[in-house]
């Protein structure tokens, strides 16, 4: 593997990927959360960009202004990474890019196949470069197969996975998911490049990943194929039911007045498994008589009369805050918890004390609030965190420290737009 | 393609032995998503199964705990033993499971794994190489840490569903209740992170020699997915919730289903445009950028909703995506299993049960030219390999095994 410069280092264990530096020309949300990933695990992350093919998330309804550093999505989504701007359109860009594919570990990539080819930088042309490179790619449907030219993002990945179809009232249409949908994206495509990268440290052996974002969403709800197979019925929406359990919803609450008013959108969710938690729920709403009537004596009784229990919650939820359902039915252990509003989040003291929100002070955004990784680990392997890259911020270092470039030719190649 | 069903070379984790103690699905499909890789997964299953096992479907809508369809699928490729770790032998049998085990899955609530003798600090000692991994509901440490959860509560916990379902959903039902996603989804996203979280560490470990604990909470990987909706708030004081306003594009009903457009680039409108032979709107100043487009987005929605309104579901998805706009359709588990492009890429496995019978099942989402992942067995049988795992791997003789299965122990 490469030497990686000093990176700051703050209570952080040995990071999985030091040594390991990736040229990153993904851009939207989905891949550059899968190298966000490879950012926060000490690998030296290289985002190439220029002012004419600006990440999608500094422009637009994303950026929330004509500033392109101050997209809040686009400095949350790339933590981490190296700026480096570079036109990859002028055959002196595209020269530069070869010379850094041939002393980095992984390219990763989320353009539509065929895109990479037609730019000069396909897989082959990257393996007689570098032998040991691994190529990762991210698109829509994958790189084969009859649709693969066909373009799509979060909201089309939703619907074609089936996972649309399966969210919503059971009386209503499916529902469209967007941006977390890609975040889901992203995670499989960290997990594809991180086995990759195990593999290549047992074996000297680089290699191609070509990832389906519809199939990586299809696996998060792969039983239903199987149950289709089975079954030849296609499960559907059927709201907050679960095909088990009763009760099993979501329950109106009172507003919590120490909240400010919500305007009656509070919300609570509870879910029942097995006699010995449905008995205590009965107990604890005051209802111990409900526990002992025989039309809810089992599991699938419940499940047969599921309506009239979920009045029975819904009478008692009403009368109390989200907070105070939560604390009363987890005291006697039943599952229950508030639909948090990303505000509810950022307050709890669960969250706050698990450490989840971090602080980087980004040059013209100033203090911004942060997640890193998704867990915890005794070892600490997140690494000390940077803001967001400015465009270009880190061309001297990556031109001039890593390639060696001399600051004349630096100019020249300004000169000539190679940056551009 | 063939499909991923059958070896083609060496795969990522080969050589990886994992020890799986967890139910349901988030520790179960980490599981599986190591045991496609190449791990050898042991599945450690207490003596009346899995709980997912009482998940239905069933074949024949026949209630067998070797018949759930979520069963089947999140415990693919993998061996079953039946233990109980709750009996002092049964420990001490996990202990030595353990002990040759790369990785160890569990999801008992914080606590129960070292009032048992089988947390992190315990099991090291003998194999300080050990990664392991507790899933829970909200972590080791905190508020929360001894609170209960199902997926419903999770994907609450994690901010996601007070933004849903939105759209289309809201627009009819105003002022309806919140709603999860999927079948689960949340204990799936646990189990990406998991998975994601184990291989970080084996990378870790092969720089260091140490294993370490990793600290899964499943309402951390829901948040975590939420950050963009997060970072709103933190970024603008602006909380998303299910009366969020999208861009231009969505869901669009058509005769016989639903479509998603998504018009966002220019190129993409214009050939939007063009498939609807609405010339007037291409060449209308007003929707010319993005930004005018999303100003406008109420006429061009109603003008997309007009064009889909009496054609067919996958007419609409064909002729937009052909044009080269985003476009996709809402498809039923029956359309993604009769899907032609995921065939083609080998997305489908058939396996063969004993009790279920031959069923297609998805596999992974990435081809890997060097380690192709494969999923060659289907799930095993409760207890199917305890003599395998107990006698070959452990040494124990069969008179002693006898004694531990009368005792209620495997």
């Amino acid at each position: 593997m490469n030497a990686s410069p000093a990176r700051p280092s703050k209570q952080a264990g040995i990071a999985p990927l030091a040594g390991v530096r990736v040229l990153d020309l993904t851009w939207a949300l989905a891949g550059p959360y899968g190298s966000l990933h490879l950012a926060l695990l000490g690998a030296e992350v290289i985002k190439v960009e220029t002012i004419t093919a600006l990440d999608a998330m500094r422009r637009g309804i994303y950026a929330l202004s004509a500033d392109h550093e101050r997209s809040p999505t686009f400095n949350s989504i790339n933590l981490n990474k190296l700026g480096l701007r570079l036109n990859l359109k002028h055959s002196e860009g595209l020269a530069l890019f070869k010379e850094l594919a041939s002393i980095s570990d992984v390219v990763v990539e989320n353009f539509r196949p065929g895109v990479l080819q037609r730019m000069g930088l396909g897989y082959d042309i990257l393996r007689e470069l570098n032998p040991t490179i691994i190529v990762a790619s991210s698109s829509a449907f994958g790189a084969t197969g009859p649709e693969s030219r066909r373009p799509g993002y979060a909201n089309i990945f939703n619907a074609v996975s089936g996972l649309g179809h399966l969210t919503g009232y059971a009386d209503g249409p499916p529902t469209e998911m967007r941006d977390s949908i890609d975040l889901r994206v992203g995670a499989s495509l960290a997990y594809a490049v991180l086995t990759a990268l195990f593999h290549r440290r047992r074996t000297g052996q680089g290699q191609r990943i070509d990832l389906s974002s519809v199939e990586a969403i299809v696996s998060l709800v792969g039983h239903t194929v199987v149950g289709y197979g089975m079954t030849g019925e296609a499960s559907r929406r059927q709201g907050n039911a679960d095909s088990v359990m009763a009760p099993h919803g979501i329950y109106r609450c009172q507003d919590d007045a120490s909240d400010g008013p919500r305007h009656a959108d509070t919300w609570v969710s509870i879910a029942v498994d097995g006699d010995a938690e449905f008995k205590a729920l009965c107990r604890a709403i005051g209802a111990s008589e409900m526990a002992a009537e025989p039309r809810y004596g089992d599991a699938a009784l419940r499940k047969r009369h599921e309506h009239e229990l979920d009045d029975k919650v819904r009478d008692w939820t009403a009368q109390r805050t989200p907070r105070e359902v939560t604390k009363t039915l987890q005291g006697v252990g039943v599952a229950a918890f508030p639909v948090m509003s990303t505000k509810d989040l950022v307050h709890d003291p669960h969250t706050k004390a698990r450490g989840t929100w971090r602080t980087v002070t980004h040059p013209t955004v100033g203090r911004q609030t942060v997640q890193g990784l998704a867990w915890k680990s005794s070892d600490g392997m997140e690494q000390a965190m940077r803001h967001g890259p400015l465009l270009g911020q880190d061309n001297d270092y990556i031109l001039g420290g890593v390639l060696g470039v001399p600051r004349e030719k630096i100019q020249r190649m300004t000169d000539d737009g190679v940056f551009q | 393609m063939e499909g991923k069903a059958a070896k083609t070379g060496r795969r990522a984790l080969e050589g990886i032995t994992v020890l799986e103690w967890a139910q349901r699905v988030a520790g179960p499909f980490c599981g599986r998503l190591l045991a496609d890789m190449g791990a050898e997964v042991v599945k450690v299953e207490p003596p009346d199964g899995d709980a997912s096992r009482r998940h239905g479907p069933f074949l024949n809508s026949a209630p067998d705990p070797e018949t759930s369809a979520l069963f089947l699928y999140v415990n693919a490729n993998k061996m079953s033993v039946t233990l109980d770790p709750t009996t002092p032998r049964g420990a001490e049998l996990f202990r030595r499971l353990a002990a040759t085990s790369d990785i160890l899955i569990e999801d008992r609530q914080p606590g129960e794994m070292q009032s048992l003798g089988l947390d992190y600090q315990s099991l090291r000692q003998a194999n300080a190489g050990l990664v392991y991994a507790s899933i829970t509901p909200f972590g080791q440490t905190g508020p929360y840490a001894g609170y209960r959860a199902y997926d419903l509560n999770i994907f609450c916990a994690g901010g996601e569903a007070n933004a849903l379902p939105g759209s289309l959903s809201n627009q009819l039902f105003p002022g309806r209740e919140p709603v999860r996603a999927g079948e689960g989804l949340a204990d799936y996203d646990a189990a990406m992170t998991a998975s994601v979280a184990i291989v970080s560490a084996l990378l870790a470990r092969d720089l260091s020699g140490a294993g370490q604990h990793l600290d899964i909470s499943r309402q951390d990987a829901a948040m975590a997915l939420t950050r963009e909706t997060i970072q709103r708030y933190t970024g603008y004081g602006e909380v998303v919730t299910r009366d969020r306003a999208y861009f231009l594009g969505g869901i669009f009903q058509c005769r016989d289903g639903y479509v998603a457009l998504f018009p966002r680039e220019d190129r993409h409108w214009l050939s939007l445009c063009e498939v609807m032979g609405r010339d007037d709107l291409s060449r209308d100043e007003r929707f010319s950028d993005l930004e005018g487009r999303s100003t406008h987005k109420d006429i061009l929605n109603a003008a997309l909703q007009e064009w889909v309104e009496d054609k067919p579901m996958m007419e609409v998805y064909e002729k937009a995506s052909d044009g080269g706009c985003p476009a996709g359709y809402y498809a039923t588990a029956a359309e993604v299993a009769a899907s032609a492009q995921m065939a083609s890429r080998g997305f489908f496995v058939e396996l063969e049960h004993p009790r279920a019978g031959r069923l297609s099942y998805p596999t992974s989402p990435y081809n890997m030219s060097e380690t192709m992942p494969s999923t060659e067995q289907a799930a095993p049988l409760l207890g199917e390999h305890n003599a395998e795992v107990f006698g070959r791997r452990l040494g124990l003789a069969a008179e002693e095994m006898n004694e531990l299965r009368r005792g209620g122990v495997i």
